[in-house]
Order: structure tokens, then C-alpha cells, then sequence
């Protein structure tokens, strides 16, 4: 019964999906650590990290493209919840330093002492206790996102107002984490980490580790979205999308559904940049500029919204394109990610994978829904 | 006011006022509807009609009156998901229907069933879920379509799958905004037996402009003008008298 249910959750997109992470999660671990380094195929660590970034990113997507493409919010604030989850996870690394750290105080972390501060912040109690660290990982963004979303939803912000002061809720806490009377590092944000659970962040084995883990969280991402889109709950998101006021009218709480999708996609999205910090070895306020949450919407957009898997596929895509833009010409990439934004609105409206329907369509002899009319003329 | 009409009446306002930004859209509108009863509400451009089915769907609260269903819900009081679930169902004047699910699902959404968040991410579909789909998609004539995209489907059929909707509802009472506007002849007349047929186990109020298609429907009628009832009687009574004519053709 269980495992139907799962099967059900693979559709043939899904499935792909599962088996390309699958397999990376098993091979790039391989390549990396068990491969001499003139192999062909040998991956360097820098790569493995790279790699898993884009893994976070299209975590970030998907959990984008629930809100966006099945239930129609435009959140140009993700951003904001991924670096949540993203600051949860550096305050438990920092107070993995202890006495390592520049002034080698055991409990505060440098910029602290730095600031002359004498005492820890109740915000930063017990982050040294990793199931602590990653029960705020997902609560942070979930209360912020249930806050946000109960004042915003029940008032019926929708549209593009909505989208704007998700733009201000980001930018607010892009203000407040610049602060350093915040107590989150300022400007600087958090890094120079050495530890996690023990293992050191910056060896091999612990970035092909974080590998596999990002690519795990990503089918699971995937598969709770797919459980939540093939469920009646998700044809009701759908509804709310295609016409909300009849939705109401046929006695559906709108609200409650947006507030329930609204807030497990931050805490998924808190997943993500939980699982980016360590990878990237550093946090900081940029993450919450209001750019980096439009950029992910464009991930959304370019793979195609509301198919889940595109949405990963975007983002890995893009991001490999950014890697590869900000190497030969840095000073182009924006104007390519703008022109890109511009061609997918105007030719690709359901991204790649639209495209790919699209194309299967047309070179599918008859469509079925053809044949069966015909069938019944011929009947006739 | 007399207690018997107000518990016996299944629809009840009373001196009803709606203003925006100082435009009273309705004036003391007063207003009563038996059970099983099907009723013709016409008048012209800026009557009041829409913001009549707002305020009884809950969209809009009134500055002042009293609006009752069932003798003892106060609807002025509740939200439209609160309203819907007391058993009101609201066409709309422009066909609103879910345009990327399938006619089927569609019904099924509609289809009375408990509506919380909770409900449907774990619940399971009542056994004769199927069942209550075939019957409805047979009365709106939508059976050979049921696996269509609602986009895809002609503007006469997407009214009826918006009244199908309703049925699936399963509401006490069904508000149904100008159901034949942009459609053929034949379609009007299609849709006026479909209206008759369900009015045998429901209470309608039909909002039209079409004057053949609430001669065909042939039932009491209701002239708004201005905000308020201005006549009530059969269509041939209501259409001779004085004043009806001087609204509709002007002076």
C-alpha cells in the first residue's frame, strides 16, 4: 500500500530524477575519493563542492516552484528562508570552533570577542548542540513563513503586491543582518568553520559526504512536493492558482492552503541553505539581497514552473552557466541572465520541459485524444 | 418584521445598503426567497444585482440590513468558504472554472466533502466519490468530455461545467449570474432545462438580462432599480406595469 503510493509519486520525470541524484550521490563520492588524480574521470574537490551547491539551489527551486508554480504566489523573497536555514547551520559551525579560533575563546566566537562582548547571546544558546541547531534550521524559516504568510494571506495580499513585500521582507533582513549589534557577524557574516559533527568541513571525505546528502535531500524534496501536487490537496493549490475567488466560493479557506504550502516551502528551502554553508564554507547578509531571490525565481522559470523537476533542472543549469560566465566574461553575466529571463518569458512560457512536451507532441504521429474522435466517427 | 416569514423564508434581507466610496450600490433592498422556490432577478445595468449575490456569498458585508439563510444563519457574519459550506453555491457571470485541471476534477474539487488543509493532504475520497461524479458530468452533458482540459472546453460548456460544479456542491441554494450570456440560441434553451431540472430539488435565483430566457424559465420575477426592488410578480404582470417600462426603455 505504502510503496504504491511512493510508486504513484514517480512519474516517468520523477523517476529520472531520482535515478540521475541517486546515482551522482553513489559515483561522485567514487570519482572523488577512490579514483588517483590523473583518472580521467578523477573529480577534484573543488568541483564535488560545486556541485552540491547546485544540488542546494535546486532544492531552493523546487520548494520555489510549489508556491509559485502550483499555487501561483510569486515569492521574491526565498532567498530570505534559504539564508535562515543557511545562518542556523553556521551558528552551530561557529561554536564548533572553540578554542581554535583567532582568540581562542571557548564559548564566543571571534567576532564576538572582537565586539568586546562578554557574554553569549540568548540567540545563539545552545547551537553547539547539533539536533538543536538543525531543529532551527527548519524553524526559523517555518515561523518566519507562517508569521509572514498569516499576516499576508488572511489580508489577501496577492499578485504582485505580495511579491513586493516578500522583495521588502528580504531586503528588511538583509538591513538587520548587516547590523552587527544583531550578533550574526555583520557585515561578514559567518565563515573560517573546521568542524562538523566531528569530521573536518574541508576534507575530502566529508565534501563528498556533503555531496551525497545534498543530492538525498533533493529526491526527498522532490518526493514530498510530488506527494503534495498528486494529492487533492495539491488540485485544490492548482485551483487557487487558476481562480482563486471561485475556489472560496466553493468553500476551500484559501488562506489556510497558501499558509500550509508557504510555510513548508521556507522550511525546505532552510533545508537548502543549511546544506549550502557548509559546502561553500561561509554566510553572510548578501544571501538575503533581494537579487538572489529573483535569480531563483528565473531558475524556476527557465526549467519550467510547476513540474517540480524542472525547476531543479533550471537551477542546476543556470548555475552552470553562471559558474562558467563569471569565469570567461564576468562582466556579461547579468546581461545574460536578463536576456535569458526575457527569451524564456517570450518563447519558453512552461521552460524546458515544456519545450520537451511540446516537441514530443509534435512529432507523436496522431494524438490520442485524434483517434479516439476519429474512432467514433468511423463508428458512426 | 414577523418572526413565521423570517424562519420560514429560506433566503431573508432586509433593508440591505452597500455603498463604495459613496455610491450606494444597494438601498434598502428587501428581498425573500422560499425553499424550493426558483426566482428571476432582472433589472438593468447598475440595479444592483452582482452586489446582491456579493453580499449574500459573503464577499461584501452590508453598511446596514439583515441578510438570513435558513431562517437562523446570520450571514453577515461569515466568510464565503463559511457561507459555501451552509450550502449557497455562486456562478459566475464570466465562466470561472479551473482551466488547467480536467472537467473531472473540476467536479471533484466541487464535490461535497470536508474541505480542510488536513482533509484532503491525508484523507481518503468517500466510496461513492465516482459514483456522484458520472451522475453530475450526465445532467450538465459532459460524460464524453470528462477527461478534457476545462480550457479546452466551448464557453457553452464551461457554463455548464460551472453549474455542474455547484451541483456537486450539493447546495441549498444556487445564485446563478447571467448563465446565458454569450451563448447560441440553442445553448439558452439547453441551459434553461438544465435550470428547470435542477430547480426541482434546489432553490435558484437566476441574475439575467435575456428576457426570452426568463420567459422560458416562466417563473416569479424580481425587478431591481437602483439598489432596490422596484416590482415582483410574474414576468407579464411585472413587464406592463408603469414604471418597470419607463426603467427599461427609458424616458
Amino acid at each position: 500500500m505504502l510503496t504504491r503510493r511512493l510508486l504513484s509519486l514517480l512519474d516517468l520525470r520523477a523517476a529520472i530524477a531520482v535515478a540521475v541524484l541517486l546515482s551522482a550521490a553513489v559515483l561522485v563520492p567514487i570519482l572523488l575519493l577512490a579514483t588517483p588524480q590523473n583518472f580521467p574521470l578523477h573529480m577534484p574537490p573543488y568541483v564535488v563542492a560545486l556541485l552540491g551547491k547546485y544540488l542546494c539551489y535546486a532544492i531552493l527551486a523546487v520548494a520555489l516552484d510549489l508556491v509559485w508554480g502550483y499555487c501561483g504566489i510569486l515569492s521574491l523573497g526565498h532567498g530570505a528562508f534559504f539564508a535562515l536555514g543557511g545562518y542556523a547551520m553556521g551558528m552551530y559551525l561557529m561554536r564548533q570552533i572553540g578554542t581554535r579560533g583567532v582568540y581562542a575563546n571557548p564559548i564566543l566566537p571571534d567576532f564576538m570577542v572582537f565586539l568586546n562582548w562578554k557574554a553569549l547571546p540568548v540567540t545563539w544558546w545552545g547551537f553547539d548542540w547539533f539536533p538543536y541547531a538543525m531543529l532551527m534550521v527548519l524553524l526559523a524559516p517555518g515561523v518566519l513563513a507562517f508569521a509572514f504568510g498569516y499576516l499576508a494571506f488572511r489580508s489577501r495580499v496577492t499578485g504582485v503586491y505580495l511579491s513586493i513585500i516578500t522583495q521588502a521582507m528580504t531586503y528588511a533582513l538583509l538591513l538587520a543582518f548587516f547590523r552587527n549589534d544583531m550578533g550574526f557577524g555583520g557585515n561578514n557574516g559567518l565563515t573560517d568553520f573546521k568542524d562538523i559533527l566531528g569530521f573536518n568541513v574541508q576534507s575530502d571525505e566529508t565534501r563528498a559526504a556533503l555531496f551525497s546528502v545534498s543530492a538525498l535531500a533533493l529526491i526527498v524534496a522532490i518526493l514530498i512536493g510530488r506527494y503534495l501536487v498528486t494529492s487533492k490537496f495539491g488540485k485544490v493549490l492548482i485551483a487557487i492558482r487558476d481562480a482563486e475567488s471561485r475556489t472560496r466560493f466553493i468553500g476551500y479557506r484559501v488562506e489556510n492552503y497558501k499558509l500550509a504550502v508557504f510555510t513548508l516551502s521556507a522550511m525546505m528551502a532552510g533545508v537548502a541553505g543549511a546544506l549550502y554553508v557548509p559546502q561553500v564554507g561561509i554566510i553572510n547578509p548578501s544571501e538575503f539581497s533581494p537579487a538572489q531571490s529573483i535569480e531563483a525565481v528565473i531558475w524556476v522559470a527557465v526549467g519550467g514552473r510547476g513540474t517540480l523537476v524542472g525547476a531543479a533542472l533550471g537551477a542546476v543549469l543556470v548555475n552552470f552557466a553562471k559558474t562558467w560566465f563569471t569565469g570567461a566574461l564576468p562582466e556579461y553575466w547579468l546581461f545574460a541572465l536578463g536576456l535569458l529571463f526575457i527569451l524564456v518569458t517570450l518563447f519558453l512560457p512552461k521552460g524546458i520541459l515544456g519545450l520537451i512536451d511540446h516537441m514530443k507532441r509534435r512529432t507523436a504521429p496522431a494524438s490520442i485524444d485524434g483517434d479516439v474522435q476519429n474512432g467514433a466517427t468511423a463508428a458512426r | 418584521m414577523d418572526e413565521a416569514t423570517l424562519t420560514s423564508s429560506l433566503l431573508y434581507l432586509d433593508g440591505v445598503a452597500v455603498s463604495f466610496d459613496g455610491y450606494k450600490a444597494l438601498r434598502g433592498l428587501s428581498l425573500t426567497l422560499a425553499p424550493g422556490e426558483m426566482r428571476a432577478i432582472i433589472g438593468p445595468n447598475g440595479a444592483g444585482k452582482t452586489t446582491m449575490m456579493d453580499v449574500i456569498t459573503g464577499k461584501t458585508r452590508p453598511d446596514e440590513g439583515v441578510v438570513f439563510f435558513g431562517g437562523n444563519q446570520d450571514l453577515t457574519q461569515l466568510d464565503e468558504a463559511a457561507i459555501a459550506e451552509l450550502g449557497i453555491g455562486r456562478k459566475f457571470q464570466k465562466p470561472t472554472v479551473f482551466e488547467s485541471h480536467t472537467v473531472e476534477d473540476n467536479i471533484l474539487l466541487a464535490l461535497k466533502a470536508p474541505r480542510s488543509a488536513r482533509a484532503t493532504l491525508f484523507g481518503k475520497p468517500a466510496p461513492d466519490t465516482a459514483e456522484r461524479i458520472d451522475r453530475i458530468l450526465a445532467t450538465t452533458k459532459l460524460t464524453d468530455h470528462r477527461a478534457r482540459m476545462a480550457a479546452d472546453l466551448s464557453h457553452g460548456q464551461k457554463q455548464w461545467l460551472e453549474i455542474g460544479m455547484l451541483l456537486a456542491q450539493d447546495p441549498k441554494l444556487l445564485l446563478v449570474d447571467e448563465p446565458v450570456a454569450g451563448m447560441t440560441d440553442a445553448e439558452t434553451m439547453q441551459t434553461a432545462e438544465l435550470l428547470r431540472e435542477i430547480a426541482r430539488d434546489h432553490s435558484v435565483v437566476v441574475v439575467e438580462h435575456d428576457m426570452d430566457f426568463v420567459r422560458e424559465l416562466g417563473v416569479k420575477v424580481t425587478v431591481l432599480h437602483e439598489g432596490a426592488v422596484l416590482a415582483e410578480g410574474p414576468l407579464d404582470q411585472v413587464s406592463a406595469e408603469p414604471q418597470v417600462i419607463e426603467v427599461y426603455l427609458g424616458r
